[in-house]
């Protein structure tokens, strides 16, 4: 059976040091949903707490209607996969998997079904009669994978399980997760500090920054209308520009040095004369060789990476600026050359000044939708 | 919004107590008893006469610079030889590595009078080789008595301990650091020096701490071999038991000065430990060289020569316990007789303490080690470090005033136990558990704690978890560091000299008996089965432990 988990201001510290300090947060049930952040945002923490693992200074947590503040860990019937995966080295591949199954006091026949049945799911069954040590990382995964989810628990937790591997691994074991969640069905909370991970397997990400959460939403919402600049940046990348918005004849514009562009996707209570911070990703930065329409720039250096080209370019304030062109069979643009940007309207991400908001339509942000629903 | 930041009491919390009042009890209260002898005359009041008199006279006061020099002269000693033969061990293919390794060892664990009173019997007064350069060659090799044997014997017995810490210094020193010198032109001599010494400097000052400590707190060689040369350890012992039967208040007082300079070194250890500690760990260890030339049988003659000379006292002892004696000359021709007098001198009921004694107090200190070792790595707190410390404590204290203290505390109601094996089973756990918890902490520390995390999300108890997962893991750790807990425990003279009697003598004791009344043949067949027990558990120990990279 699967839980949806309400975390209602959770609230962490360690001495002193507060890490978490009013967090809100509704994971749905059966939902892949990832904590993603730099180190030290407070995902782990988040995580262990829900674990049990790390007391909990504030706040109440759910399991559906159930209160776990106060429940042990291993009665919250929850399956824990960690970073260095914790196999117990001194038990064979089938006695790690059976461990939590017989800790619940199951018939021994039940648990030899219920193991062959998980091992098998994790494609380890071969391995069964060995120790782990002589696995390799990913088979060792496998096993910490089986063993989490063998005792049925309600929810599956995963500390960072694949930075331990390599890169190729990492790709491959990422779609094994993904798809053993949606077969089981589980509510699963993931914690990743690498983007790609978190995009590549979620349903709804967080985006975490200094023990808050600064943005709930599927993949694409956060990659193309992220809450704030933090959140922009920290997905994928992103130029940095300042520049200003203003409304001529009911139109507002974006004015970056002395190019504009009118905006029409402006949210109505931000329209008004103010400065803004501008985030254009790359590969939203169209180049145009010679003069005309859009800003000034000069290219420093370019790499060419097959599929796309690099280019390296600083405005006539010197702002330094990065672009990505889908390669052409023609020449590569010299260094030196002068050429004009122009900003794709639909994609770009405009900010307050002090890049806390967005300020355009179409923001999917459900840490948002879900405080004004609870009013 | 409720903040704690308390935690539950649990099973811990009872522990904790427990081992609190264990060491206030067994430790602090017979320590605390020490210092109120030492500054309480008989008569009831309170004085400093015996510290004034202990400073006053020089025939005490240097008794402690003796030890100071003679440990110094040791510990540099000790590093001098162990250095280079660590080094050629660890960076060249020496034929027959392993051998040189487990002989250092067990020259490094033997009892602690066996080095002395074998080195007399070749180099003393009616010593084999003095009488035969004497005699054939008419040279004089002169006294081995005094600073020059104490510094003979401990540096032979001590360097292996050097050698053990150097080559884990040694073998994690990185092929590329040696290259990368190389590369800037520094290579040879000047690349040893500079680069190899200077990446194990903090080895080389743990390594000396340590010798300097087990050679200033050392009993034996000094008392049998030390005769003008007095050290503090034979002082205390001496006050104690002294021919004139004994001042207990000063023996108190020496205690009190020996505890605070040992605890003085203690705390300067731990202090130089976390200040010069930085890991270095190689990723491409340093490829053994095949020993070439001249140099390389230099070198082979270096160690074999080194091992042959440390293990020759050990040898020599069993070759005498089959020779004909009578007191104290060897006869012509062998036999058993010394083994069947043995047997008549309490033998059976020697070993039969030692084991009685060693197996309790080795299940003992098992059981404890394991449960410090638990609340030091996994409930930090200024508790588990007070226990820590508190457990560490005896590991540089004089045996013998730790034997002193016991006495002065339950020597009388409401617990006697003087002259029980109770007392020698508790000297010998306070004294000998530190090897072990250092063992058990070391292993612990290596086991993340998200396996016991792993654990208890799987529906396990905070017990299940410990005895089915965390114990388990520890176990070599543990293994290891009870035998040579074991080993100490065997060979323990200088508390035991203190407690002991008829009923409870040990293995050790009757050696020492044997030896100090001039009876060689019998002292040497107890040496000798002493000295097979203790081989034999370090045989087993390195057989268990597999590794190299002990702790001692």
């Amino acid at each position: 059976m699967s839980v949806r988990i309400n975390i209602k201001n959770a609230r962490k510290q360690f001495g002193e040091v507060v890490v978490i300090p009013d967090l809100n947060l509704n994971i749905r049930e059966g939902e892949f949903f990832t904590l993603l952040g730099p180190s030290g945002c407070g995902k782990t923490t988040l995580l262990r707490m829900i674990a049990g693992f790390n007391s909990i200074e504030g706040g109440q947590f759910y399991f559906n209607d159930t209160l776990i503040n106060h429940m042990d860990p291993g009665k919250r019937n929850i399956g824990m996969v960690f970073q260095n995966y914790a196999i117990f080295p001194n038990m064979t591949v089938r006695k790690n998997v059976a461990y939590g199954l017989t800790n619940r006091k199951i018939p021994p026949a039940e648990v030899k079904k219920l193991t062959d049945e998980f091992l098998g799911l994790v494609h380890v069954d071969q391995y069964a009669d060995r120790m782990p040590d002589r696995l390799s990382g990913g088979q060792q995964q496998r096993v910490a994978l089986a063993r989490a989810l063998v005792i049925h628990p309600d929810v599956l937790l995963m500390d960072e399980p694949l930075s331990n591997l390599d890169a190729k691994l990492r790709v491959e074991m990422r779609t094994v997760i993904k798809n053993i969640q949606k077969s089981v069905g589980i509510t699963t909370v993931y914690v990743t500090h690498d983007q790609e991970e978190a995009m590549a397997v979620s349903d709804r990400i967080a985006v975490m920054n200094g023990g808050v959460i600064q943005h709930v939403g599927t993949p694409k919402d956060i990659y193309q209308r992220p809450a704030n600049l933090f959140v922009s940046t920290f997905i994928g990348r992103s130029n940095v520009l300042k520049g200003e918005l203003m409304v001529k004849d009911e139109i507002p514009y974006i004015k970056l040095n002395s190019f504009e562009v009118p905006m029409l996707n402006i949210r109505p209570e931000y329209l008004g004369n103010q400065k803004i911070t501008i985030s254009v990703r790359p590969e939203e930065l169209l180049m145009q060789k010679g003069e005309g329409d859009g800003i000034k720039a000069t290219v420093d250096d370019s790499v060419f990476l097959g599929l796309n080209t690099h280019y390296f370019m600083h405005l006539e304030d010197g702002t330094e600026v990065e672009s990505i062109q889908e390669s052409t069979i023609d020449s590569i643009i010299p260094n030196g050359s002068v050429i004009r940007l122009m900003i794709n309207t639909q994609k770009v991400n405009l900010f307050t000044e002090d890049g806390s908001a967005n300020i355009l339509i179409g923001v999917q942000n459900d840490i948002e939708t879900q405080t004004r629903e609870e009013g | 919004m409720v903040v704690k930041t308390r935690k539950k009491p649990d099973v811990w919390t009872t522990v904790s107590g427990f081992f609190l009042l264990f060491f206030a009890l067994f430790l602090l209260y017979p320590l605390f008893g020490i210092l109120k002898e030492s500054i309480i005359n008989p008569g009831g009041e309170f004085t400093i006469s015996e510290f004034t008199k202990f400073f006053s006279q020089p025939y005490y006061s240097k008794t402690i610079l003796n030890s100071f020099k003679v440990s110094i002269a040791i510990t540099a000693a000790t590093l001098l030889i162990g250095i280079p033969f660590s080094y050629f061990y660890t960076f060249y293919r020496l034929k027959g590595a392993k051998t040189l390794f487990v002989v250092s060892i067990l020259c490094c664990m033997s009892a602690p009078f066996i080095g002395a009173y074998s080195w007399i019997l070749l180099l003393g007064r009616s010593g084999v080789i003095t009488q035969f350069l004497k005699n054939s060659l008419g040279i004089n090799i002169g006294s081995i008595y005094g600073f020059g044997g104490i510094l003979l014997v401990q540096a032979l017995k001590l360097f292996p301990l050097v050698f053990v810490y150097m080559n884990g210094a040694f073998k994690n020193i990185d092929n590329s650091l040696l290259e990368a010198s190389a590369n800037m032109g520094c290579t040879g001599v000047k690349r040893f020096f500079r680069i190899i010494l200077g990446l194990s400097m903090p080895t080389i000052l743990a390594a000396a701490l340590v010798v300097f400590m087990r050679a200033f707190a050392d009993f034996g060689t000094p008392l049998l071999i030390g005769e003008g040369y007095r050290t503090f350890p034979v002082e205390i012992y001496n006050q104690y038991l002294g021919e004139g039967g004994g001042n207990h208040n000063f023996a108190a007082a020496i205690s009190v000065i020996a505890i605070f300079v040992t605890a003085l070194v203690f705390f300067l250890q731990k202090y130089a430990t976390s200040k010069f500690n930085f890991s270095i760990n190689a990723l491409h260890p340093v490829e053994k060289k095949e020993p070439a030339g001249v140099i390389g049988v230099l070198m082979h003659v270096y160690c074999y020569l080194l091992a042959a000379v440390a293990f020759l006292p050990q040898l020599y002892i069993i070759y005498l316990s089959f020779r004909n004696s009578n007191q104290g000359v060897f006869l012509e021709g062998y036999s058993l007789a010394s083994y069947e007098m043995a047997v008549k001198k309490l033998l059976g009921r020697s070993v039969k303490n030692t084991i009685v004694m060693g197996i309790g107090s080795l299940a003992i200190i098992i059981v404890f080690a394991i449960l410090i070792a638990y609340l030091v790595v996994r409930r930090a707190s200024f508790v588990s470090n007070t226990i820590d410390t508190m457990s560490m404590l005896p590991y540089i204290m004089p045996g013998s005033v730790i034997g002193i203290a016991l006495v002065i505390a339950f020597g009388k109601k409401p617990l006697a136990l003087t002259g029980t094996m109770i007392i020698m089973i508790l000297a010998l756990v306070i004294r000998r558990m530190p090897y072990t918890i250092r063992s058990a902490t070391a292993t612990l520390m290596q086991i993340p704690m998200s396996i016991e995390e792993a654990s208890i999300s799987l529906g396990a108890s905070k017990m299940k978890t410990f005895s089915r997962i965390t114990v388990p893991m520890m176990s070599s750790g543990i293994i290891s560091g009870a035998i040579l807990s074991w080993v100490s425990i065997v060979t323990e003279l200088s508390s035991a000299i203190i407690l002991y009697n008829n009923r409870n003598i040990t293995l050790t004791m009757s050696a020492y008996v044997a030896i100090s009344r001039g009876n060689y043949g019998l002292a040497a067949a107890f040496s000798a089965v002493l000295t097979v027990l203790t081989s034999v558990s370090l045989l087993i120990y390195l057989a268990v432990s597999k590794s190299e990279d002990i702790q001692l």
